[in-house]
């Protein structure tokens, strides 16, 4: 058994690696910025320095713990109980014999957040398909179809019900953003679900989506890295997983190693922003403005 | 290889957009610009899909004479009807498309954004109903927001404006960020995943 100081001697020398990485990337950046006037003809923009060392740093902490999560390392992970209910919520619709409805954001998939939205649709299929209780997968955007059928067949395979799969439960709807609204609202109130799960990028509909599944008395839980629309699903759901948690449901729900070995390097990125931001809130108040300067992008 | 390809073809790609952030060269530029115009034309295809899938859905219920059936056949002939009269006369201003467009899509949509207003209201009603201490504060706060943003704020108190805007830039901005660089670290940390091939459910069939 690995001793906890060897365990933080293995972490600080991650860190100091990615870190001395980084400086490199840094100081080579006088040589690059010789060919800043016309970048027309350069292979590198010096003025994006400080992003290339902040992935290099970044992408480095979080190899470094699925290296670590690969070699069988425990890893805690708190609990968030937006993703906890997602469970209760269909079985709520299991006893009240109503479907669940799953909504993925308006954004197509390259989108990051519909990404993470269909891993969540993977998981919550398969849930559903134990339960046997319907699920309905309205789409805004035609290119999200094949995947997130492939998502929900996937998901009553892994249940052992690839029988229960019916391929009309996930709809295309509409690429207009209030067209898409309005049928989505049609759903709810005639078909009533017992459970709407929101997890996706949203903007104006998510209030007028939230709003009427609170009026027919859903449970909801919602998600989603869209700031401004947060407040709104607050005030209407349930549970409401907010910004990152979105992306660590995979590792959450999974529990696989190499997914929580992802979260630990992001976290870790996390406490090392937070470092810097106090630092440079010393810096600036003391006057010297040099280092927050260094962390702008042009 | 069902899904070694796809994973190749989603990390070649990945790394390529990352790249194309550093490097500002014309000649990259140049082949980054002509990726995007392929995006655009296999976007342009995933609607043959989502055509597909209208159609099979809402026949399937109408094939079956299932509840509200005479509301899909309604939907299929205004669908077939956008799409004959777009390809025989435009989509433009003053054709028969463009005519639908302004007179039924346009309104129907603004009408739908407007009940935005009532949703607001709603929901601001139970936010604000004062039950626990966090909700007093939320209530107490916003009262302060929206004293301060309208005229008579400002003659009650002429302090009101920039205690709104304190509040605003200061707390409010504070948290927000928070959030936001939180979700950007998440979409990057995933974005990663997906890129390595650690995240490999998005491509179904495992």
């Amino acid at each position: 058994m690995e001793s906890r100081s060897a365990r933080h001697r293995l972490t600080l020398r991650a860190i100091l690696r990615s870190l001395a990485l980084g400086s490199a990337i840094l100081l080579a950046s006088p040589v690059w910025s010789l060919a800043q006037d016309d970048l027309s003809s350069s292979w590198f923009n010096p003025h994006r320095v400080n992003m290339l060392v902040f992935l290099v740093v970044f992408f480095g902490f979080i190899i470094y713990f699925i290296q670590r999560a690969k070699k069988g390392k425990s890893l805690f992970i708190r609990r968030i109980a937006g993703l906890d209910a997602i469970e209760e919520a269909v079985g709520r619709a299991t006893e009240m014999g109503r479907p669940v409805l799953y909504i993925s954001g308006i954004e197509d998939v390259d989108n990051i957040q519909t990404v993470a939205s269909m891993i969540i649709l993977g998981n919550v299929a398969k849930m559903v398909a134990q339960y046997d209780t319907p699920l309905f997968v309205p789409i805004c955007r035609p290119f999200v179809v094949p995947v997130a059928e492939e998502r929900v067949k996937e998901g009553y395979a892994a249940a052992g019900r690839p029988d229960a799969y019916n391929r009309d439960n996930v709809r295309y709807i509409s690429d207009e953003q209030f067209a898409y609204a309005a049928g989505v609202n049609g759903i709810m109130l005639r078909d009533v679900p017992a459970a709407n799960l929101m997890f996706g990028s949203f903007f104006a509909e998510s209030l007028m989506l939230a709003e009427t599944g609170f009026l027919t008395g859903a449970i909801q839980v919602a998600g989603t890295a869209n700031i401004h629309q947060l407040p709104f699903f607050i005030v209407a759901c349930d549970y409401t997983i907010i910004g990152e948690e979105l992306f660590a449901t995979s590792a959450y729900l999974s529990r696989e190693p190499k997914l929580l070995g992802s979260l630990k390097g992001s976290d870790l990125a996390k406490a090392i922003i937070m470092g810097l931001l106090a630092l440079g809130a010393i810096l600036e108040t003391a006057g010297v403005t040099s280092f927050t300067k260094w962390f702008f992008i042009e | 290889m069902r899904r070694e390809i796809p994973m190749a073809i989603c990390f070649l790609a990945g790394i390529s957009f990352i790249l194309e952030y550093f490097i500002p060269h014309q000649r990259i530029l140049s082949i980054f610009e002509t990726f995007r115009q392929w995006a655009i034309i296999v976007i342009a295809f995933a609607y043959v899909l989502g055509l597909a899938n209208i159609v099979r859905v809402n026949y399937h219920v109408i094939q079956k004479r299932s509840r509200d059936w005479l509301y899909k056949v309604i939907l299929l002939v205004c669908l077939f009807f956008m799409i004959i009269v777009g390809v025989w006369g435009g989509i433009e201003e003053g054709t028969i498309f463009g005519w639908v467009y302004y007179n039924a899509q346009y309104p129907l949509q603004a009408t739908m954004f407007a009940l935005l207003a009532f949703f607001i209201a709603s929901a601001a009603f139970r936010a604000f109903r004062i039950r626990t201490f966090e909700a007093s504060l939320l209530a107490v706060t916003a009262v302060l927001v929206m004293i301060g943003r309208v005229p008579i704020g400002e003659k009650l108190w002429g302090t009101f404006p920039d205690l709104t805007e304190w509040i605003m830039n200061v707390p409010q901005l504070a948290g927000k960020r928070a959030i936001m660089i939180g979700a950007a670290l998440g979409a990057v940390s995933t974005a990663l995943k997906v890129l390595t091939g650690l995240e490999r459910t998005y491509l179904g069939g495992e």
